[in-house]
């Protein structure tokens, strides 16, 4: 038997939407307001049904507009590199600071989608940059922790 | 009133406030114009730039990239028929073969006075309908706010779902419970937070946004190999050609732009309709109105065809900003973008807003007003100009919309924890989007998701635990028999039309 793509997600909703009523009904509330009729579970058990509903109904209902994507044309590697280059990005921004890693990653960034124009990839990335964190810092008022430009004496 | 709009006006005209709808207009009409990025992302993009700002002048930015994108939707959807957002294909039907006549600078300017007209009529419309309305929500109850709610989740998901109600109220349901994560506004317990403290304040707005559409929207584009500025590369400054429109085809204008604005406007107010419903209503019934020559002349490259959908999509942008600054419901997704700003300033829009912040309340009109203007008399002749910086190689427009969206995530709580849920969210959204699971009633239904909840509790807790406040008031009755009604409409639709 072949599950449609769309059907799959909507099983995987019913899943996540029972496990969402099962954490609901473990919401512990205050003794004087468990027979309350209303209470802070209450809304989030009739999410978790409605959850269950809706994504039961389509995985039992024949698909009457059934999305079809062409899976062999999707570029993962560019996208995947990506993904994992902005995973990164939150690794270091708190170590490296704010310019360091905003600056690698565009650099990064520009180089894994194909772009070969050095002039370019700098410009857009070390003094785009700065200038946007002059706009944020200089004239909004806006504070970036930056320990890196702190180590080099530029930002207190 | 009249001091209302004067105080509007001073606030809208001071020289910042001027420069952010400038500013606003330039920047919407670039995002709007590259096909996919549309007015909810150039306004998610633009959130952490307003955090600076006092809420007046964030909101007046908002407003100008709003009227930016839709004016820079109809520009791509005239001259490489691509448009940039739902609301502009009606647009492309006549405005594209207009272009390739050798006319593109002639449709360029009918779409921008029809924009102009019809955004001026909306406007007056909004002045008298908004103050008016905001006196009669004020006689609005919880059982009815609740049942508002459900009324715009509804028409959303049914307006955006395409064919695919079930998978948009699936949406629905999913940005409900993401906005249930946090501690519960009554009695402070977390819920769904599994201990972490980065989720005790529940997820932001923000970071939703700019995850479900401006990251989205650049993982999409390279997950899909597009490249949406390829065409725009080929324009080319000399095809334009002259922007004057000649007598006949002002006389055209003249009798399409006052129906098509009425019909825009109210449109626009209903909930979840919106400018794209607008547009094609428009321009379906302009095809009714002219005589049989020119209707000949339809998808030709029609005059008619460009000003009725164009002034109509216009006056829908004004027309949603009616139960968004009265009820504080927005009707869109695009509204509800704005509704999660204005939050986030501290604004509770609603009945009062025009009692407690009436220099918000107008000024935000009045901003709409010259942000029409600024169009006109920037930005079209702006137009060859900004289309050739369309010509961005997409290798380093992805990346900056990615850097926008992190930044502005990071901008908010300086941690990381923030980029990764957002990056989560973003990679889930894209594979989604995929399968054409709508993203609007998402928003909608998190920015909704606390106010519902507030509502349900008073009216659950007022008629103890009773379910009967749903039909016990006539209004909360007609509301939910109008929502009954959609739905029906949606099941009968999907099982029983043949497609």
């Amino acid at each position: 038997m072949k599950i449609s793509p769309s059907k799959l997600i909507s099983l995987l909703f019913f899943i996540f939407s029972g496990y969402y009523l099962y954490t609901a009904y473990q919401i512990q509330v205050f003794a004087f307001d468990e027979n309350a009729p209303f209470n802070a579970k209450t809304f989030p058990i009739y999410l978790g049904f409605a959850g269950l509903v809706f994504s039961a109904l389509y995985v039992i209902l024949p698909e009457t507009n059934p999305t079809d994507v062409d899976l062999r044309v999707l570029d993962y590697k560019k996208t995947i590199g990506l993904v994992i280059l902005m995973i990164l990005y939150g690794l270091t921004i708190l170590r490296a600071g704010y310019f360091l890693s905003t600056s690698i990653f565009l650099v990064a960034s520009y180089i894994i989608l194909g772009e070969r124009k050095w002039i370019w990839i700098f410009t857009l990335s070390f003094p785009f940059v700065a200038i946007f964190m002059y706009l944020l810092h200089g004239l909004l008022n806006i504070y970036l922790r930056d320990p890196f430009l702190k180590y080099l004496g530029i930002m207190g | 009133m009249i001091e209302g709009i004067l105080i509007g006006l001073q606030t809208a005209l001071s020289f910042k406030n001027l420069m952010m709808v400038m500013i606003g207009c330039f920047a919407g009409t670039i995002i709007g114009m590259l096909p996919g990025l549309g007015p909810m992302t150039a306004i998610a993009l633009m959130i952490p730039i307003t955090y600076g700002f006092d809420p007046s002048t964030g909101l007046i930015l908002m407003a100008g990239v709003y009227y930016g994108a839709v004016f820079g939707g109809s520009t791509s959807s005239i001259l490489i028929n691509a448009p940039g957002v739902p609301g502009t294909v009606a647009t492309s039907f006549d405005g594209y073969p207009m272009a390739q006549q050798g006319k593109a600078g002639k449709a360029l300017a009918i779409a921008a006075y029809s924009s102009f007209a019809g955004g001026t009529i909306s406007a007056i419309f909004l002045l008298i309908a908004a103050p008016s309305l905001s006196l009669i929500s004020l006689s609005f109850r919880s059982p009815d706010y609740f049942g508002l709610m459900i009324l715009g989740l509804t028409a959303v998901a049914a307006f955006s779902s395409k064919g695919n109600f079930l998978k948009a109220m699936m949406m629905v349901v999913l940005g409900l419970m993401l906005a249930s994560v946090g501690q519960d506004t009554l009695s402070d317990i977390p819920r769904f937070t599994f201990n972490n403290m980065n989720l005790s304040d529940g997820i932001s707005f923000v970071l939703v946004v700019m995850a479900t559409f401006a990251m989205t929207e650049a993982l999409t584009l390279i997950f899909k190999a597009k490249d949406p500025t390829k065409a725009a590369k080929q324009i080319s400054l000399s095809q334009l050609g002259s922007i004057k429109l000649d007598k006949t085809e002002t006389k055209k204008m003249v009798t399409t732009i006052p129906r098509s604005s009425v019909l825009g406007f109210i449109v626009g107010v209903l909930p979840g309709a919106g400018a794209t419903i607008a547009s094609f209503l428009a321009y379906g019934m302009e095809r009714n109105f002219v005589n049989d020559e020119e209707k000949q002349k339809f998808g030709k490259g029609s005059v008619n065809g460009i000003a009725a959908p164009e002034t109509a999509n216009n006056a829908a942008c004004s027309g949603s900003f009616v139960p968004l600054l009265t009820l504080g419901i927005p009707g869109s997704g695009t509204t509800a973008v704005m509704l999660g700003a204005l939050l986030g300033f501290g604004i509770q829009p609603g009945p009062r807003l025009y009692q407690t912040n009436p220099e918000i309340f107008w000024s935000v009109i009045m901003s709409m007003y010259i942000g029409m203007v600024v169009l006109l008399i920037l930005n079209l002749p702006l137009i060859p100009y900004i289309a050739r910086v369309l010509a961005t190689p997409r290798t380093f427009l992805i990346p900056l919309i990615l850097f926008f969206s992190l930044t502005g995530v990071y901008l908010m709580s300086f941690n990381n924890f923030d980029i990764y849920l957002m990056i989560g969210i973003a990679v889930i959204a894209t594979v989604l989007r995929l399968y054409n699971f709508p993203m609007p009633p998402l928003i909608l239904a998190f920015v909704l998701g606390g106010l519902m909840e507030e509502n349900l509790r008073r009216s659950l807790l007022i008629s103890d635990g009773s379910w009967t406040f749903l039909w016990d008031r006539p209004l909360t009755l007609i509301i939910m028999l109008t929502i009954i009604l959609i739905v029906g409409w949606q099941i009968y639709r999907s099982f029983f039309v043949k497609k």
